[in-house]
């Protein structure tokens, strides 16, 4: 047998055990943490969490191009990781869309509330007067109507801007009143963080400036002492405090509820966003429902895999085993890919999965009838292999072709419907049917012509007595 | 067993028994679309205690939502319910108030999944759903027309399987549109990847049989093609079979021991397999015997005869 044969045999066999060393579940015996590194990514319906597809809603005048599109999507990116979620998925989709994914997320409502609000911070010149909180300001930065509050219009919905006060505002739309000028804004932010307030006991929001945005401020406030100056978010008041003494770069907003003082500093901190952004899809999972189909889904593939397994060998006896052997490689492999591209699991992923290696048995299938027919014409053992292989292989290609044309067509569809669970099924199908060609010519063929090489020539201890008698399919005439 | 392609009228008779019950309960009833085509909210809760889904429905009338359905989910013991209205975007105040509104009037419940999907959006599903099948048919009949390029007539093995493609997707749809009609059961983006999925394998496994016909056809050029067809199909049913079984193995593992929310799922792939594989043995190849030997075209001709015949004035 030839020395490449031998190559071939010692790859798959370091092949299987590099793949299943990392396809196992859980971490032990790692090797530089590379395992650990490499954990399998549960999709939405696995571990629950929140999937929300933003459009941003551009406002009169304002255009939309590529750059602020990236731009919003950074934004929501640092608020997102201020979230602390892991795994999170942020990415944009056509020209105004973003997807946001939040796995494993505690308050979905909270979180889309982070990622919506506009967070704009201004500090305005009230021009002498005392603006109480929730006054609807306009300002040089822009007029009341631009900024996404706590709860934000939604096309399908009645629109309803609640002022994040209590003091009620008559309505919805742009004050006519003076334009108020903005001394700084959120842009003009070092960092923010939470800290006491005057009082000692209540949580507020600090901010600390830079450069010439601190000079500025400190102009402001040093020809301004004695006079109210308004703390604005999202074009409403939040506090009006007197300006004691001239601040430069540090201060305190007070006025935020505590309940959203972490919030704020996490949108501060990210920037404001540059465009509205509405809610045009979400779904939320909830934590439970996933824990429970993983382990019925993985029992169900065990079990599917047994059935496979036992009736391969039934049928196509010992051939029937090297292509159970094949299989559990190619299971290997397959999960070991999932591991390091890595590709999120959902629960079709895992359907995917499992239907892929129902269709990894037929490349198998298709060459052991082929090796059969070849001892029918009474070819000797080794040759019937190769010809077997060399027979099969254009239908195997084919239609695995037309299979993975489809996964194509799916992915681009799943892609562009907003669903990550569809391009996960379409991936998962793709990488096991072109994983499911190269076992089948590679392991399958190595480990017969192994066997072959060094075992018994009679063909009836491989496939059973019947399969050297022809067949009793005849060709009919007309 | 061997004359397979011999006895089809037989086997498309059996078809046609299978496909027209669910084409009838397409035209008159269609497809239950669920929010990912129609738009709206979807809201699976769980009471921790008994409730009614007329108790659930009141209860957000009465918040001041329309149109809203209220389905039991699962076994009677699960107290789990889906509430599908219209939008209610998640995390605004609105749906505060409906929780408030639930919570109240029926009782604490855990929330299970919460799915909004805009109108506007649901359009562009829809459209994209369709445009996929489209392009996946088309896709797959030039692949084929170039595979089987050094045949007669390549384009005929292409529209032969795509025939049998579409008797699956029919198949498909009308099993859907019964339960729909029944058990109100509602198709999603996910049906779709089914149904695309449910089209690559039937060509998958049709191309297997059509590669032994053409091969046969090369080896024995002085026999007929009825009979070259019949020969194949003996040769490749056992292995057509062993392959679809394996596959139907694993997917009906799934259906019974795998978890809830893609049983529908799974059943329209396990549906479309099990009518991919017979239409790849007993239609697709038939299908092309019947057109050489000239029976399509006279059936056309029939047709169209009559129809001119019923224009003509009665004499």
């Amino acid at each position: 047998m030839r020395n490449r044969t031998w190559l071939t045999l010692a790859f798959i066999v370091v092949l299987a055990i590099v793949s299943s060393w990392i396809a196992l579940p859980g971490s032990d015996f790692d090797i530089a943490g590379f395992r650990a590194a490499h954990p399998v990514r549960r999709g939405l319906d696995l571990q629950g969490g929140l999937q929300v597809v933003l459009q941003a809603r551009p406002v009169a005048g304002q255009t939309l191009d590529r750059d602020t599109l990236e731009g919003t999507r950074q934004t929501l990116e640092r608020r997102v990781n201020g979230l602390g979620v892991s795994e999170p998925l942020i990415q944009t989709r056509g020209d105004d869309q973003v997807i946001v994914e939040l796995p494993g997320v505690d308050d979905p409502q909270a979180a889309i509330g982070i990622l919506q609000q506009t967070a704009l911070l201004e500090i305005v010149d009230p021009l002498g007067q005392y603006l109480p909180p929730g006054t609807e300001v306009n300002t040089t930065l822009g007029p009341a109507a631009d900024a996404v509050g706590t709860d934000a219009a939604v096309p399908d919905a009645t629109p309803a801007a609640t002022p994040v006060a209590a003091t009620p505002v008559p309505d919805a739309g742009t004050p006519t009143g003076p334009v108020y000028e903005t001394i700084i804004s959120g842009a003009d932010l070092k960092n923010a963080y939470v800290t006491t307030g005057n009082t000692g006991m209540n949580q507020v929001v600090g901010f600390e400036l830079q450069g010439d945005a601190s000079s500025k401020f400190f102009q402001y406030t040093s020809s301004h002492l004695g006079q109210p100056m308004s703390i604005v978010i999202d074009k409403h008041v939040i506090s009006s405090p007197t300006i004691n003494g001239a601040i430069s770069t540090q201060g305190i907003i007070e006025g935020v509820p505590p309940t959203e003082v972490d919030d704020l500093v996490i949108q501060l901190k990210a920037g404001a966003l540059a465009v509205p952004l509405d809610v045009i899809q979400s779904r939320t999972v909830g934590p439970t429902l996933g824990l429970d189909s993983l382990h019925k889904s993985i029992l169900a593939g065990a079990i599917g895999l047994g059935i496979v397994a036992l009736f391969m060998i039934l049928y196509y006896r010992v051939p029937g085993l090297v292509s159970v052997i094949a299989l559990l490689i190619y299971t290997a492999v397959v999960f070991a890919i999932f591991k390091l591209l890595p590709v999120t699991l959902t629960l079709a992923g895992i359907a995917g999965f499992i239907l892929s290696i129902g269709m990894a048995v037929d490349a198998n299938v298709l060459i052991f009838a082929r090796i059969k027919e070849e001892l029918h014409m009474g070819r000797a053992l080794i040759p019937a292999v190769e010809y077997g292989f060399a027979h099969a292989w254009p239908s195997i290609r084919d239609s695995n072709i037309t299979t993975m044309i489809t996964t194509f067509i799916l992915y681009l569809f799943g892609n562009y419907t907003g669903t990550s669970i569809i391009t996960g099924f379409a991936l998962t199908l793709f990488i096991g049917v072109v994983i499911s060609m190269f076992t089948a010519i590679t392991v399958t063929r190595t480990l017969l012509r192994v066997l072959v090489a060094i075992g018994p020539v009679d063909p009836r201890l491989w496939f059973g007595p019947t399969v050297v008698e022809p067949p009793a399919v005849a060709v009919a005439t007309q | 067993m061997t004359r397979l392609a011999s006895k089809r009228k037989l086997w498309f008779t059996i078809s046609l028994i299978v496909i027209v019950p669910g084409l009838i309960s397409l035209i008159f009833s269609g497809l239950k679309l669920g929010i990912d085509f129609t738009g709206g909210t979807l809201w699976e809760v769980r009471f921790s205690q008994p409730a009614t889904a007329s108790e659930i429905e009141a209860a957000l009338h009465n918040a001041g939502v329309e149109n809203i359905v209220v389905q039991r989910s699962g076994p009677e013991t699960d107290e789990t319910y889906l509430i599908r209205m219209p939008v209610v975007p998640e995390g605004s105040g609105r749906k505060t108030e409906l929780t408030r509104a639930l919570e109240s009037s029926v009782g604490p419940f855990t929330e299970r999944e919460y799915s909004t999907v805009g109108g506007a959006l649901s359009t562009q599903i829809r459209n994209r759903a369709i445009l996929a099948v489209a392009l996946a048919s088309i896709g797959i009949l030039l692949y084929m027309a170039y595979a089987f390029r050094n045949t007669q007539r390549p384009l005929l093995y292409g529209s032969s399987a795509l025939v049998a493609m579409l008797h699956d997707v029919l198949v498909v749809l009308g099993v859907f549109s019964i339960l729909g009609l029944l058990f109100n059961v509602q198709i999603d983006a996910l049906f779709i990847t089914a149904l695309l999925t449910v089209i690559g394998f039937s060509v998958h496994d049709t191309i297997v049989v059509f590669d032994r016909i053409r091969e046969n056809l090369a080896k024995h050029p002085e026999e007929s093609f009825e009979g070259i067809v019949d020969y194949s199909l003996a040769q490749t049913i056992v292995r057509s079979l062993n392959t679809s079984l394996t596959v139907i193995f694993t997917l009906l593992a799934l259906v019974l021991f795998g978890g809830g929310s893609t049983r529908l799922f799974i059943l329209a792939l396990l549906i479309g397999i099990v009518s991919g594989t017979y239409s790849s043995i007993f239609n697709a190849s038939q299908l092309l015997v019947a057109w050489e030997n000239g029976e399509i075209q006279r059936l056309f001709r029939r047709f169209s005869r009559a129809r001119s015949d019923a224009a003509l004035p009665a004499s």
